[in-house]
């Protein structure tokens, strides 16, 4: 039964996972004063990649055509981990909250590879600055992970959202976390989405060389892992109480309060990269180190009991 | 002749037989690796001597893990010393091999000068050297001549287990010996180090004060960072696996410090837990660092080539060794299900466990060691997509790199063996986990029963105690299978059949790319060159050469970084040691009258200092 449940849930998020990123998308045309493309347009863009012919750089070997398989695979595997709806229907007993971001650092690796495989200087540049960038985020999400787990549950991401009430070492960790996601996202302030200039560009960099159906798996795998970021916040910081048990009741309404969710994720994400700037490759270095001190004081408030 | 008079003890505890199993399990693939490697870069009688010394090696390493006696103890690792010197300096036709053996020679032997004055001061107050003796003795020693000995021994293994600031000889050294030697030399020699603090510090000076774990806990996590960062910068494959070992004993003392703190605040089941963290991820160095250095010994025989900006597009014409080095890349990098994975996993519930229940310095201070330990398999998942991406990946970028060819049966057949172990010490976690902590629990306290909290789960299931945490590498694997396989038949519903056409790579429509237009390994690590400037302290020469005023010919860049250990510790330790050794050089007159005054005064002040009655 719990198994079914999650099954359920990771299709409903894989499927749903393109609509928050044309979502976000939406939010930061209205505050721009455009009309901007429809709410269903990254839907539309995988179907059209998937009916396109695919060109494969000669140069490359099996791990370029390997790549896009790994990075999805891992991210619907990171799916059975987090408690999207908020249910307690994580795996449980299969890993925790840590193995969610081993399983991140496995498509990573490979698609960093495969960014260096056309031998491009492109996707190489891609490559570096992507595993620069994470090396930075991981001490942040770990330790900020930490000083959530450390309120006396585990670090088993559905034990933590299970807890009632925020606290406010949790809303502090939630800060860094915030910083962190906009990281993980390719979002400004580190990355952009929208550019293909190779100064700027980061994730795009490494997917310049893929198209037609890699390219599909790739966009699909870079929406779910955006979801499974929001959940994660808002899993931190608003957690919901639903018991082992549940009801359709208890799963509509679970589901309803993710929407709400996401919605409000979106709207901070959108209103932030609208507000901000993009920061040069090193000063996302300072901007890291800036959430690492959101988490360490996260954890001197935990220490004091708040 | 009182120490010839010794008898002459074995111990086969569990401890000792975890390690002669870890030696095993590296020795028997390299034994197999030497079969094809030594004959292709050396002469038949040079490779039997290799091969003869490289047997004597392994059991000398073999003979001081079952060792119960300090004086034995203290030949068999005397003569492990001595034989990987040999090995060091095998190709002492090369300048660069005979400079390294010298570094390793005085290094190891300060070493062994630490560990001769732990067991002198031992065997002064026990008045024997079996080591069931001194265990009985030891509650009697003083706090201060604990304290003593936990320094001697720290400063003797923490040498040869390559911990920085003593690493120094560990990335000359290791990469000079020939492949299969280095791999034992990485994979076993510096873990008989770990064993040496297992036994003597924590099975035998008994429960820890608080100092001595944090101590090793901050000096690991140095290790860490340090050996990371400089395996960042170094391009010769070699030399940039020798200082992931540096990283890699680091990390497997933060599990051996974590479980003395732990001790010593009287969580006895998690101190049990981590120090079975660090055992596991001492078995897993061992395999996957290895089967790492087997696999440059492979790229080294087929293309004779080091350097890895010279290599390029090997995954092509070495597709056995580039699988392997994969596999052994992900497991380094802690990429799941892979061995090093649980074990980093395993690590961080060890930290997680601290942060929940510590004091709150105890907690900052678990925070720091827990962001050490992220960002070390951040950057050491970074260093590996350098290696692995600019080695095998692209284009060649040398001649003899587009020409070289896959390995012989015995090489690739040791390879495969540890990739194997590799994936097997990933997926059956559960049953490795209670092994080692049987084998934890032993010597911890003795005789000590396991506690029952460890031994929940299943042999496919990790419960960690304390944190309520469980893990499950065959679930993960599955999950990452389901989940492909899920694609795999999703995009095969697309509207119209696909088809996959070979083209070039985006050239921006210039001209051809070629191996030049490569992205390097230099330029991969920039950044972190940058963002670590404050410790590498970098610098670059540029020159341009010109035809005339307005055309530039060539461009010349050089970039470096500088040696912090060497020159700001160890440049001026034997600057001061030479300008003492010159001055001492003013007694040394070569008058025959003067050394006689010598000895008369030598006597005058032994008679008045102790002829007294």
């Amino acid at each position: 039964m719990q198994y079914s449940w999650l099954l359920f849930q990771a299709l409903v998020a894989v499927f749903c996972a393109p609509l928050l990123s044309g979502f976000i998308r939406k939010v930061k045309n209205a505050l721009r004063m455009r009309r901007g493309a429809p709410l269903g347009q990254p839907y539309r863009n995988i179907v059209k990649y998937l009916a396109k012919e695919e060109i494969v750089s000669e140069t490359t070997s099996w791990i370029f055509r390997a790549a896009p398989f790994v990075v999805l695979g891992s991210t619907i595997a990171a799916l059975m981990f987090v408690p999207v709806f908020s249910f307690s229907f994580s795996a449980a007993g299969m890993g925790d909250v840590l193995t969610v971001f081993f399983l991140f650092a496995l498509g990573r690796f490979f698609l960093a590879l495969a960014g260096l495989d056309a031998g491009s200087a492109f996707g190489g540049m891609g490559s570096s600055r992507e595993m620069f960038i994470s090396s930075f985020v991981e001490p942040v999400a770990i330790v900020t992970v930490a000083v959530v787990a450390a309120h006396g549950w585990s670090a088993e991401s559905g034990e933590m959202s299970r807890h009632i009430g925020t606290s406010f070492s949790r809303m502090v960790a939630a800060a860094a976390l915030f910083m962190v996601v906009l990281a993980e996202t390719s979002r400004i302030p580190v990355d952009n989405q929208e550019t293909h200039l190779e100064l700027t560009m980061i994730h795009e960099a490494m997917l310049l060389e893929y198209s037609g159906r890699s390219l599909a798996m790739l966009e699909a795998a870079a929406s779910t892992k955006q979801l499974i970021w929001f959940s994660l916040l808002g899993g931190v910081l608003w957690p919901w109480p639903f018991g082992g048990a549940m009801t359709l009741t208890d799963g509509i309404a679970a589901m309803a309060l993710f929407g709400l969710k996401m919605i409000v994720g979106a709207l901070v994400v959108g209103l932030t990269e609208i507000g901000l700037a993009k920061m040069r490759l090193f000063r996302v270095v300072d901007f890291l180190g800036l959430a690492f001190l959101f988490s360490v004081l996260a954890l001197v408030i935990l220490s004091l009991g708040y | 002749m009182f120490f010839l008079n010794q008898n002459l003890q074995f111990c086969f505890d569990p401890l000792a037989l975890f390690f002669l199993g870890v030696i095993a399990l590296v020795s028997f693939p390299s034994f197999l690796f030497s079969a094809g490697y030594l004959r292709v870069h050396f002469s038949r009688r040079r490779s039997l001597l290799a091969a003869g010394l490289t047997v004597f090696f392994v059991l000398s390493m073999a003979a001081v893990v079952v060792s119960a006696n300090l004086i034995f103890f203290l030949f068999a690792w005397e003569f492990m010393s001595l034989i990987s010197y040999f090995l060091v300096v095998f190709e002492h036709e090369h300048e660069a091999s005979v400079k390294a053996g010298m570094i390793y020679l005085v290094m190891t032997h300060i070493g062994t000068a630490f560990l001769l004055a732990a067991f002198l001061l031992m065997y002064a107050r026990a008045g024997t050297w079996d080591f069931e003796g001194i265990r009985i003795a030891v509650p009697a020693f003083s706090p201060t001549l604990k304290n003593v000995l936990f320094i001697l021994f720290f400063a003797g293994f923490g040498m040869k287990a390559g911990i920085v600031p003593l690493h120094i000889w560990l990335p000359y050294a290791h990469p000079q010996a020939p492949a299969s030697v280095s791999s034992i030399m990485s994979g076993a020699m510096i873990k008989i180090a770990i064993y040496g603090i297992l036994r003597f510090i924590v099975g035998m000076l008994g429960l820890p004060p608080a100092w001595w774990g944090n101590a090793i806990l901050v000096l690991a996590g140095i290790s860490c960072l340090v050996g990371v960062i400089y395996a960042l910068m170094e391009h010769d494959i070699k030399k940039l696996l020798a200082y992931h070992s540096v990283e890699n004993i680091g990390i497997i003392l933060l599990g051996v410090g974590a479980g003395m703190v732990f001790w010593h605040w009287g969580w006895r089941v998690l101190a049990c837990a981590a120090f079975a963290a660090g055992l596991y991820h001492t078995v897993n160095h061992a395999v996957f660092k290895g089967l790492l250095f087997l696999c440059s010994g492979s790229i080294h025989a087929a293309t004779g080539i080091k350097d890895i900006e010279k290599l390029g597009g090997l995954i092509k014409r070495m597709p056995q060794t580039a699988a392997a080095f994969l596999v052994g890349a992900m497991a380094i990098s802690a990429l799941p299900p892979l061995s090093g994975f649980v074990s980093e996993w395993l690590i961080f519930q060890v930290f997680f466990a601290a942060l929940r229940d510590a004091t709150s310095g105890g907690k900052l201070f678990f925070a720091g060691m827990m962001a050490c330990l992220a960002l070390t398999s951040g950057l050491a998942a970074a260093c590996f997509v350098k290696a692995f991406g600019v080695a095998f990946l692209a284009m060649p970028r040398s001649q003899a790199a587009g020409e070289a060819r896959e390995v012989t049966l015995s090489m690739r057949s040791a390879m495969a063996f540890l990739a194997a172990l590799t994936i097997a010490l990933g997926l059956g976690a559960g049953l490795i986990w209670k092994m080692l902590c049987v084998i934890a629990a032993s010597f911890l306290d003795q005789p000590a029963p396991v506690p029952n909290d460890l031994l929940g789960g299943s042999w496919a299931l990790i419960r960690f105690p304390g944190t309520g945490a469980s893990l499950s590498t065959p679930m993960i694997l599955l999950a990452l299978c389901g989940g492909a396989a899920a694609i795999a038949l999703v995009v095969r519903l697309r509207p119209r059949r696909p088809v996959v056409v070979k083209g070039k790579t985006w050239d921006c429509g210039y001209y051809q790319l070629d191996h030049r237009t490569e992205y390097t390994a230099t330029a991969f690590s920039k950044p972190f060159r940058i963002a670590f400037s404050f410790f590498l302290m970098p610098y670059r020469k540029t020159e341009k050469i010109r035809d005339s005023f307005y055309h530039v010919k060539e461009f010349i860049y050089e970039t470096a970084t500088t040696p912090v250990f060497k020159r700001y510790l160890y440049d001026p330790l034997v600057a001061g040691l030479l300008k003492l050794a010159h001055h001492a050089k003013g007694f040394q007159m070569g008058s025959i009258h003067w050394y006689l005054a010598y000895i008369f005064v030598t006597i005058l002040t032994l008679i008045v200092v102790f002829g007294r009655p």
